[in-house]
């Protein structure tokens, strides 16, 4: 255990109706910190923080506050005492805004005159003090979770657990009230648990991300590993890597792997468990042809607008002799389906390894007129603009470079490329930003 | 028509003119069926709100016979009120049948599961997570009962007004546990009946507008109160 944490859990399961509904072996929270638990609807995010802040009783295991165990050194209303809780739902008293955010510190039986100094400070540094005597019934959603947020922060709790209190709010609303809570939470220096599944939130506010599946902690840790280098497929598929190749490694040379895409005509959808769109294919890719010695490169000839297409330029030569030499290729939308694919990816692999190969759409660049071969980046090969969605200040771009693909870029970026559905651009990544996962 | 019109006069009339006995029935009216509404509140709040957070084996059939217990019929509730405190019967030693007691007895039976079924209701209308949210403000188990009644007092006002509005207007119990003696265990509605099978109906009528007049105004007031917390 953390000597440093605030809260830790040990052996923690909860059952309902016979069925392991959260199992976690070990979770240790630092004084300060802000863990995020992200993760699909009903992986335990919620199970996790009503059993951590004991709201419900746990079938096996124990949670030490500052070491304490709770139930045995301390009682669960004295730890309970110590924390504040806010859900998705502000869930406020039918009464006053400023009887609301006083609620905690009168069930504590704290003094007239202080009750009344913290709620007028926290009712201002909610920015909800014009709203004290406002009924809590007549408050728009913001307001009532700004009053909710006000009511946890007035008993100064040393633990915050927030269950996706942002979740049934508008994005300004959202957005302005989470660049409230983030500023808050800095200043009190208090510790946050905070269930959520939406990353942007948990980028924005967490020291450490855990991500949750089926009741059990999936991966735990500082926001860029859980997002760069996920543990696993599920995990990977949750945090928003767009595309997930399976393949094989077939060398691994100088801290460089090879990978052979086993199936390039699966789509970021069917690994995506929130149903993003998967890749239309229809273009061309770096494939191995028959005749072709191993070690040499093919390519097709034309993209569909008329550009040359020039070699793939992915690193070293490629050994071995699993490749298909055609004869699995399926023609897609009247075009030529490649029967192997190749990735470069920076890391230690064996040979003959089952892997995903993981790829950010923000690390995708494209290019016009860029031939192949010209950028320092070890993947890079023609492809086909299948969609181009709006995302925000973003496009999506969805690409079939012979296998699928997205990519990020800006409003600008897609105007001055004068980019297109249809059209062929160069596609690049760094060895770097392939991220492999171990299959099974 | 003028039976009616002249039975409007008289309850005018016995009312302007503070009629003793007329007096005598209302209040005694009032304190049997406010003192059986007052039980009942205890009971049916402190029961219906035991069940509503609780879970435990058999709770749908609990829920079951506190709803049909909403429609307890009054005589019913007169006969086994009136059997148990018979001479012979369990309660005979108490002595209080035929006496304001017995009557409140069985209003209260008759309004405590109505005030049970709508208090259940009313709890379990409020949001599942608003418990769990006053546990993680600190509150004690009382304190956090105590609060949830709050939360749905405008309901339970409803429930003060249907025990109330229900053994005020009710004769079948009254009559037999009371047995409508003049000047100790007569109320407005057991008095209304007699008067009615003696062929009085302006005085009939009278009482009956009486009892309304009563029914309304304290309904008027529960309603203004109710109304007065509501949001806008």
């Amino acid at each position: 255990m953390n000597g440093g944490s605030i809260l830790e859990g040990s052996d923690i399961q909860v059952r309902r109706g016979g069925r392991l509904i959260l199992d976690v072996p070990s979770l240790a929270i630092a004084a300060g910190e802000v863990l995020s638990v992200i993760g699909p609807n009903g992986a335990g995010k919620t199970t996790l923080l009503q059993a951590l802040s004991a709201l419900l009783r746990l079938n096996r295991g124990e949670i030490r506050f500052r070491g304490a165990r709770i139930g045995v050194d301390i009682t669960p209303l004295n730890y309970r005492r110590q924390l504040a809780m806010v859900f998705q739902e502000a869930l406020l008293f039918d009464a006053t805004v400023t009887a609301n955010v006083a609620a905690g510190l009168r069930l504590r039986g704290t003094d007239a005159g202080e009750v009344k100094r913290i709620v007028a400070a926290k009712l201002e540094q909610f920015g909800i003090g014009s709203l004290n005597d406002r009924s809590a019934k007549t408050l728009s959603g913001g307001e009532a979770q700004r009053t909710s947020l006000a009511r946890a922060f007035a008993i100064g709790p040393q633990i915050l657990f927030l269950d996706e209190p942002f979740a049934a709010l508008d994005p300004p609303t959202r957005e302005s009230l989470i660049e409230d809570l983030s500023r808050i939470l800095r200043a009190s220096g208090a510790t946050a648990i905070m269930a959520t599944h939406d990353q942007g939130e948990a980028l924005r506010l967490s020291d450490r991300i855990a991500v949750m599946h089926e009741g059990r902690i999936a991966q735990i840790g500082p926001p860029a590993e859980v997002m760069n280098h996920p543990v696993d497929e599920f995990v990977a598929a949750f945090v928003g890597v767009e595309t997930i190749l399976p393949g094989r490694v077939v060398k691994c040379e100088r801290g460089t792997v090879t990978v052979a895409i086993t199936d390039n005509t699966a789509s970021p959808a069917s690994y995506n468990s929130r149903g993003n769109p998967g890749v239309i294919l229809s273009g061309t890719g770096r494939e191995k042809t028959a005749g072709e010695a191993p070690g040499e490169r093919s390519l097709d000839s034309l993209s569909s607008d008329g550009m040359a297409i020039p070699p793939l330029t992915t690193g070293g030569r490629i050994d071995g002799d699993g490749y298909c030499l055609g004869e699995e290729a399926a023609g897609i939308g009247g075009m030529h389906r490649p029967a192997a694919v190749y990735l470069e990816a920076a890391g230690e692999a064996k040979t003959g390894e089952e892997v995903f190969c993981c790829i950010r759409p923000e690390h995708v660049t494209l290019a016009r007129d860029l031939p192949p071969g010209r950028t320092s980046a070890r993947n890079s090969f023609p492809a086909v603009i299948a969609r181009i969605i709006p995302a925000g200040p973003f496009y999506k771009l969805y690409l079939d470079g012979g296998l699928p693909l997205a990519a990020y870029i800006t409003v600008q970026s897609l105007e001055e490329l004068g980019l297109r559905t249809g059209m062929t651009v160069t596609a690049s990544f760094k060895a770097t930003s392939v991220h492999l996962i171990r299959r099974g | 028509m003028e039976i009616i019109l002249a039975g409007i006069k008289q309850a005018l009339s016995l009312l302007i003119s503070f009629d003793p006995e007329v007096l005598a029935i209302t209040w005694l009216s009032l304190k049997v069926s406010g003192t059986a509404t007052l039980i009942s509140l205890f009971i049916g709040i402190g029961i219906g709100t035991a069940v509503a957070l609780s879970s435990f084996p058999g709770r749908q059939i609990v829920v079951s016979i506190i709803n049909t217990g909403m429609a307890l019929p009054p005589v019913v509730v007169g006969l086994f009120v009136t059997i148990f405190l018979w001479r012979n019967g369990p309660f005979g030693y108490l002595e209080i049948l035929y006496t304001p007691a017995a009557i409140i007895i069985a209003q209260a039976i008759i309004a405590t599961p109505i005030v049970m079924g709508i208090t259940l209701a009313a709890m379990q209308q409020l949001p599942r997570k608003l418990r769990l949210q006053i546990l993680a403000l600190g509150a004690t188990r009382f304190q956090m009962v105590w609060l949830l009644i709050k939360e749905a007092r405008l309901s339970l006002m409803a429930a003060v007004m249907a025990g109330f509005g229900g053994v005020i207007s009710e004769v079948g119990a009254s009559i037999m546990v009371g047995g409508n003696i003049k000047g100790y265990t007569r109320v407005l509605t057991t008095a209304t009946v007699m008067e009615t099978s003696r062929g009085n109906f302006d005085l009939a009528i009278a009482l009956g507008v009486i009892l309304l007049l009563f029914a309304f105004a304290i309904n008027l007031v529960l309603t203004r109160i109710q109304q007065r917390e509501r949001p806008r």
